[in-house]
């Protein structure tokens, strides 16, 4: 909670700074109980439910959307046996509750029976099952390597060598695909402010706006940790060194994933947004390809080495 | 089972966060209602009619490839984690299927349903 927060705060800081602006600094020393002050602000605002909307279905799609950005963490291994629940199916079930985030946007963008924001619901949802695809055959690609679902696991195999070393090109294909379905720049075409105005949340106010931005921010730190754990080594060290391993598990893992999460605001402060037969085509015509390629690739090498 | 408990608390804590967070800011926040700002928001405009209407059937041809593709991913699910265990055959068999698959592809793709114009 306090890390999606504060990374509203980093997010603001970051291209202020890329930008050669100073970002928030009133609220507080250097503006650091500035997202304090936006939850605050938020929280007593009016909550509009517009006339024509599906008053339920209009109240149940934030709640749903920040609920689901929060329940993949039940299964993320922040250290070794730091997890709520260490089950079997880890990475399925968090490929399941990302899915379901789909749901969210439909549901907020048709309730809210309005021509941004229904239009904006559409092309959000046809951006993220598209990227799904690919993730979900990258996510096939590791797993051959590593022979379990289990994210626990998933990070042990990588003692010798992090995965991004044999699967680069997949790393750097999981990671855009991840800034295409969390909607984020380049890909944010759904919310693009010069055509949509802000997409399938424009009839939002008030804290059902704010669930829907937490969300999107719950969910960007949810995928940095994935592919954290998928590539990256999760808690471990990038060297098997003695003092390497004195530092605690938690905090390589913090580390990886705030750079992660800096190269998604770095991202956004310098391309510009995408068109969308250029985002559809390079998910279909590119991504899928490509992936399905490195899953036969992969199977083929592991099945000579393994023969 | 007994693992899948704290997920079961998790989800009733998220929904509680979520919904709590949903009704405290309409118990806290301001309300003055008038018929202007509960209209929809249309740059000023009154709707001319109900925006559920016609959309692009681009999104609908989407969502059928995104099924055919995400049902074949489940099935890569458990052959990618038994790939030690079934061999061969195993093997082949796999990439029989995704042979197939991606000539369904091509043909998908030379018909012209990935293209966006």
């Amino acid at each position: 909670m306090v890390l999606i927060a504060y990374l509203t705060y980093f997010e603001r800081k970051v291209i202020g700074a890329i930008q050669l602006r100073k970002g928030p600094n009133v609220v507080g020393p250097f503006g650091l109980l500035q997202p304090l002050a936006d939850g605050i602000k938020l929280l007593t605002k009016e909550t509009i439910f517009p006339e024509n909307s599906n008053k339920f279905i209009f109240a149940l799609s934030p709640i749903l959307t920040f609920a689901l950005a929060l329940l993949g963490w039940a299964v993320i291994p922040v250290d070794f046996k730091l997890v709520l629940a260490d089950i079997n199916v880890g990475i399925m079930y968090v490929f399941a509750i990302s899915s379901l985030g789909v749901y969210g946007i439909i549901m907020a963008g048709w309730s809210s029976n309005s021509r941004y924001a229904f239009l904006g619901a559409l092309r959000s949802a046809a951006q993220m099952i598209s990227y799904e695809v690919s993730i979900g055959l990258i996510i096939i690609s590791v797993l051959l390597t590593s022979k379990s679902l289990n994210l626990t696991e998933i990070v042990m195999a990588q003692k010798d060598y992090w995965y991004v070393i044999p699967h680069f090109p997949m790393f750097i294909i999981f990671f855009i695909s991840t800034l295409a379905e969390t909607n984020r720049a380049p890909f944010d075409l759904p919310e693009a402010e010069s055509e949509l105005v802000a997409g399938y949340n424009v009839e939002y106010s008030s804290m059902t706006f704010g669930l829907f931005f937490l969300g999107e921010y719950g969910n960007m730190i949810l995928m940095s940790s994935m592919s954290t754990i998928l590539f990256l080594g999760g808690w471990l060290p990038p060297f098997d060194y003695e003092f390497l391993s004195f530092i605690p598990g938690f905090v390589w893992f913090l580390t990886k994933v705030c750079i992660l999460l800096f190269v998604f605001l770095w991202v956004r402060a310098t391309l510009p947004r995408y068109r969308y037969d250029q985002l559809m085509s390079l998910g279909w015509k590119l991504f899928l390809p490509l992936s399905l390629v490195w899953i036969i690739i992969t199977s083929s090498v592991l099945f000579y080495l393994g023969s | 089972m007994i693992e899948y408990i704290p997920i079961l608390v998790f989800i009733v804590f998220a929904l509680i966060f979520s919904v709590g967070a949903f009704s405290l800011s309409i118990l806290v926040g301001k309300k003055a209602y008038y018929p202007e700002k509960m209209s929809t928001y249309e740059c000023g405009f009154e709707p001319f009619d109900e925006s559920r209407g016609k959309f692009e059937v681009k999104f609908y041809l989407v969502a059928i490839l995104f099924i055919i593709f995400d049902l074949e991913i489940i099935f890569l699910f458990p052959w990618a984690v038994a790939f030690y265990e079934i061999g061969l055959f195993g093997y082949l068999s796999m990439i029989f299927f995704l042979v197939v698959l991606t000539i369904g592809f091509v043909y998908e793709w030379l018909k012209g349903a990935l293209d966006w114009n």
